[in-house]
């Protein structure tokens, strides 16, 4: 059974969001999908300043055996990245939810983020697509 | 027990003096452009050397010491008489860019080489050039870009793939300036026509296809494919992995493919040699013809070959490699089929078929799970364990590696991706009967011992040089280079 | 039925166990259309004898020439050792090293060989090789544009006096992706210009090429170009014969920070010139760059007890894992050239290189310093490395027919590719070249420009 944090909001490609204080968000995998994964090896972040419209793939996590895009949750520009994430990629496996967070965004339309899944929308969906 | 690091065996100071010619000063070459310090290479006897690499080759498989039944690999031994014509001295020692008439055995081979394998396909034209199967799909590629290009089509930039499509097909039509869109594969194995028809259209460069395709059976529907993507303006490509199948059988002309490339260190039986070279020679019918990759053998007279180049074939998509293309490796296939000659090229579609039908058989009679049990086996078959994984917990990665233990190279794992714990099987048609039962009583005695010492498989390899390797670990703490470190184990 | 070991019985029972009568209802799936009967277009086979026969006749018509012909390909001594050892049949018929278990000596090896490219180029991590120099170059163009932060530019410089083959495989192969190649000129000196270079000032460019030695067989200012290339925010990558980088600075080493990116022609490692393949091209880069570099890479890491093992890593940039999106299409490479040359550069190791080189160079300025007393015949460039242009006073296939008629592959004709040079000859003179052999080419020269010159 994955962790699903109630304070957060989440996509239906498995990522989080987190909304600070000064109306940015931060953006990263869900303990499902860290899970899925398996150990990750890499995390390919982008340039600070860079533009993505939601759904965008915007950061690529690789394991030994498969590179996975994550896609923009909410369309931003890209404020800050995770620089931990260079030498210990495995923090996203070990806290998705806080160490192993990946960017932070300035979202550009507000109503994408009522779009976002709450907690437990998020565990119906991840029991209803469990075969 | 490890192989020391070639480095480790050095020693300041040795060489091995029979290739030390004697020092002489460089005249012609200002002291500042000299490096300062020498290069870090070993410094070992001969002796050392042969030991080394002997030893380190003692602990690969090969077909040469082991079955090894990699689906889509064609895996089938590798004739010695074709390496050693092929490196007869006269070939090894000339000179790629030497005088034309002084290279007319070579070239008669080629041209010789180009014909039979028109004569294999019914494709009207070949280029020998491509240095690999992923070579052959970009010229391909390449080549049905220039012919929309030409006739002024310049929308046509979409190239379809199935979804269980190798991964350089997708890879290619990117390198191509395409992109690949890809359709989905019914469950009887052939590509879902209805999905074919809403997606083609104005913007479609061409399909890729394999047939027999990666599920290993033949794709019925190829006729009727065919039709569809010519009728909206697209060209076929056949991607000539599975050609063993059909050796003979059938030409990929016939089935309406523009463009083809065979995999020589597939279908004949090239060697592999731990990761090529191999060569991805492309064939294609009249229309593509004018922009094949130069060069290419000519015929000047009745015993003349020539080169035929940018200058005969202005159209050409270009070169693809500085010289010819690897032209060993088009030497040892050019002999292996004069041995086979036109009886034994189609026997070898036919034995690869019985192999692979006759295994099939045998593991879905021993309760395997055969994914297309109901269709015939191509030249390879698909075997899923997902059942036994549930089961168990012992994957077909599990399967692969107490295989090694038993004494076979294990199947490829995990593609086509389509079908989750998949083995795909492909014996080849120079494997005996008895080589056979041999390979199924080893996956019968691990499943076996699947279902009651698990942990057992899952420490599998034992026998191997090494154990399971932690490729974690080597992506993480990359160490890509000898550095000579102090705590080596 | 050569390589078919089948008894009738065999076939029996296997038909027995499949449950059909005959191997043709195998085939029962192919439309009835498709299906053709019989291979007209192929001949009879030949036994084992009857095709050496064959091959020994076609042979015979190409043998007994003296090359002093380099141009990309170059014939060196290859101790008997390296292909004695290559030619094993654990190494030759051996798959892509995939099963790791299965495949220690393969992996190991192209560890051994990437350790020793990045020692003769001095840059950071190699792969397990590409198909050959030119598709090298191309694929370190593709590199640098994907990989240069600093510039979006889909341009790419290119040198003149990088092999005008190389170029032209390079934009046959870039194009396609909408990447433009263009040339730097040359000086008088036979190298790049360095002085043209400002007309590029302000302009934006991914990367630069040179090689080194260039084409011609000189010897470029390497410093100066590299240093200019950072200064305008491009990448460098060289294409520096192997051979050469036991003897001259390497590409590591240019400038203030090095070049980026260093490919080029593993050919002259070990690998006879066999009518020109398999080769196998090289590429090393900088760490910062290594994930876009494509092609296999071979990791050291440890096993379930502890013990060293090698394995394929990074393979997340590679096409059956990143499909579109991977850096190259590329898999099957040159893996048993890589062989061929690790073993050579064991045998030789840096002393025996820097020798091989040093004596290439020699017999390549002995015989153009010879060259060079004869009529009408100079010696165009006075820096070079085991490569020399030979200017003429006349055209020069006259000269190469001669020579050919005493058996001697006098060198490359420039005409085509360097029209400005004149009646010019790209003359290469190895270790594999004796004084002897030397001497009967200047012998030869002689005697044809005096029957020229009577003409």
């Amino acid at each position: 059974m994955s962790e699903v944090p109630a304070n957060l909001k989440y996509s239906s490609d498995h990522e989080w969001v987190r909304l600070e204080d000064d109306g940015s968000v931060v953006v990263g995998i869900t303990d499902h999908a860290q899970a899925a994964l398996g150990e990750l090896v890499y995390v390919e972040v982008p340039e600070p300043g860079q533009v993505f419209n939601k759904g965008d793939a915007c950061i690529v996590v690789e394991s030994v055996k498969a590179a996975s895009d994550v896609y923009a949750p909410v369309s931003g520009d890209c404020q800050a990245t995770n620089s931990a994430l260079s030498d210990e990629p495995e923090l996203v496996n070990q806290s998705p939810y806080e160490d192993g967070w990946l960017v932070r965004l300035q979202p550009l339309a507000q109503a994408e983020l009522d779009e976002l899944m709450d907690a437990d929308a998020y565990s119906r969906f991840l029991a209803e697509s469990d075969s | 027990m490890s192989e020391p690091i070639i480095f480790e065996l050095s020693q300041a100071g040795r060489r091995a003096p029979t290739h030390a010619v004697p020092e002489v000063p460089a005249h012609h070459i200002p002291e500042a452009l000299l490096r300062d310090a020498p290069p870090v290479l070993p410094e070992v006897s001969e002796l050392q050397v042969v030991r080394h690499f002997t030893r380190l080759s003692q602990r690969n498989f090969s077909i040469d010491t082991e079955f090894y039944p990699l689906g889509s690999c064609t895996m089938k031994y590798n004739p010695k008489i074709c390496n050693r014509l092929a490196m007869l001295p006269e070939f090894l020692e000339r000179h790629p860019l030497g005088d034309v008439e002084r290279g007319q055995g070579f070239l008669e081979c080629m041209f010789e080489l180009q014909e039979m394998l028109k004569a294999v396909t019914g494709m009207t034209a070949i280029s020998l050039t491509p240095m690999a199967g992923a070579q052959g799909e970009f010229a391909g590629v390449a080549m049905i870009r220039a012919y929309h290009e030409a006739r002024g089509d310049h929308e046509r930039r979409q190239i379809i793939v199935p979804d269980a499509a190798h991964g350089t097909n997708p890879a290619t039509a990117t390198m191509c300036g395409c992109t690949a869109v890809e359709i989905p594969t019914a469950p009887d194995g052939d590509v879902d026509l209805d999905a074919l028809r809403r997606i083609v259209g104005p913007q479609t460069a061409g399909i890729m296809l394999t047939n027999p395709s990666t599920l290993g059976v033949f794709e019925r529907q190829i006729i009727e494919i065919a039709e569809i993507v010519h009728a909206a303006g697209g060209l076929l490509y056949y991607d000539g992995a599975n050609l063993n199948a059909i050796l003979g059988r059938v030409f990929p002309a016939d089935m309406g493919f523009d463009v083809i490339h065979i995999n020589l260190h597939k279908t004949f039986s090239t060697p592999h040699g731990g990761g090529g070279p191999g060569s991805g020679v492309v064939g294609v019918n009249d229309r593509l013809a004018p922009f094949l990759p130069v060069p290419i053998v000519g015929r000047a007279g009745a015993d003349r070959f020539v080169w035929l180049t940018e200058k005969e074939r202005p159209q050409t998509i270009g070169r693809l490699s500085a010289f010819m293309g690897n032209a060993g490796i088009l030497l040892r296939a050019y002999v292996y089929i004069r041995l086979l000659g036109r009886d034994g090229m189609r026997r070898v579609s036919e034995y690869a078929t019985l192999n692979a039908n006759y295994l099939m058989k045998q593991l879905a009679g021993a309760g395997f799970d055969i994914t297309f049990s109901e269709r015939r086996a191509s030249h390879e078959f698909i075997v899923s364990l997902k059942g036994i994984a549930r089961e168990t917990g012992i994957t077909a990665m599990d399967f692969a590696k107490a295989l090694l233990d038993r004494g076979f190279h294990a199947p490829t794992t995990y593609f086509p991706t389509l079908v989750p714990e998949c083995l795909l099987i492909e014996p080849t048609e120079t494997e005996t009967r008895q080589d056979l039962d041999a390979f199924a009583a080893a996956l019968i005695d691990i499943r076996d011992q699947a279902r009651t010492d698990p942990d057992e498989v899952k420490a599998a390899p034992r026998t191997t040089p090494v154990r399971r390797l932690d490729d974690v670990r080597a992506a993480r703490q990359l160490d890509l280079v000898w550095q000579g470190d102090p705590d080596s184990s | 039925m050569p390589y078919i070991p089948h008894t009738d019985d065999d076939v029996a029972a296997m038909l027995a166990a499949i449950g059909v009568d005959s191997t043709a209802e195998l085939f029962d799936e192919i439309p009835d259309g498709l299906r053709i009967d019989a291979l007209p277009g192929i001949p009879e086979a030949l036994t084992e004898a009857g095709i050496t026969r064959l091959m020994r006749a076609r042979a015979g018509r190409d043998g007994g020439v003296v090359s002093f012909l380099g141009a990309g390909a170059y014939e060196h001594h290859i101790p008997a050792a390296v292909w004695e050892i290559a030619n094993r049949g654990e190494f030759y018929s051996a798959y892509t090293p995939y099963q790791a278990e299965a495949s220690q000596g393969t992996l190991q090896l192209i560890y051994e060989f990437q350790t020793m490219m990045v020692g003769l180029t001095g840059l950071d991590v190699s792969n397990a090789s590409l198909y050959d120099g030119a598709s090298a170059l191309a694929e370190a163009c593709l590199m640098a544009v994907r990989g240069n932060r600093k510039s979006k530019s889909r341009r790419v410089l290119v040198s003149r006096g990088v092999n005008p083959v190389y170029r032209a495989v390079t934009h046959a192969i870039v194009r396609n992706q909408g990447i433009e190649l263009v040339e730097l000129p040359l000086d008088a000196a036979g190298s790049t210009d360095i002085d043209a270079l400002t007309t590029f000032d302000g302009e934006d460019f991914a990367a630069v090429c040179l090689a080194q030695p260039t084409f011609l067989g000189t010897i470029e200012e390497a410093d100066a170009i590299t240093d200019w290339a950072h200064a305008h925010d491009m990448l460098v990558i060289s294409i520096c014969n192997p051979t050469s980088l036991a003897l001259l600075r390497p590409p590591g080493e240019w400038g203030e920070t090095g070049a980026d990116i260093a490919c080029g022609e593993g050919q002259p490692l070990g690998i006879p010139v066999s009518s020109g393949g398999p080769y196998f091209g090289y590429i090393v880069c900088r760490k910062a760059l290594m994930r876009q570099m494509p092609g296999r890479i071979v990791g050291r890491t440890l096993d379930l007890d502890g013990r060293t093992g090698f394995t394929l890593t990074l393979q997340a940039r590679e096409q059956h894992i990143r499909r579109s999106k991977a850096t190259s299409n590329i898999c099957t490479n040159q893996g048993l050239m890589v062989t061929a040359a690790t073993i050579y550069m064991s045998l030789l190791g840096a002393e025996g290189l820097r020798r091989t080189a040093l004596q290439c160079h020699a017999n390549t300025s002995l015989l153009a310093g010879e060259l060079a007393q004869l009529e009408g015949v100079s010696v165009a460039f006075d820096t070079y490395f085991h490569e020399a242009v030979i200017r003429f006073d006349r055209p020069v296939p006259a000269i190469v027919d001669a020579l050919g008629e005493h058996d001697i592959l006098a060198g490359y004709d420039l005409s085509e590719h360097y029209p400005e040079l004149g009646n010019a000859l790209l003359v290469c003179a190895t270790d594999a070249r004796t004084r002897e052999e030397i001497d009967a080419y200047v012998a030869a020269t002689r005697t044809a420009l005096d029957r020229l010159q009577a003409a």
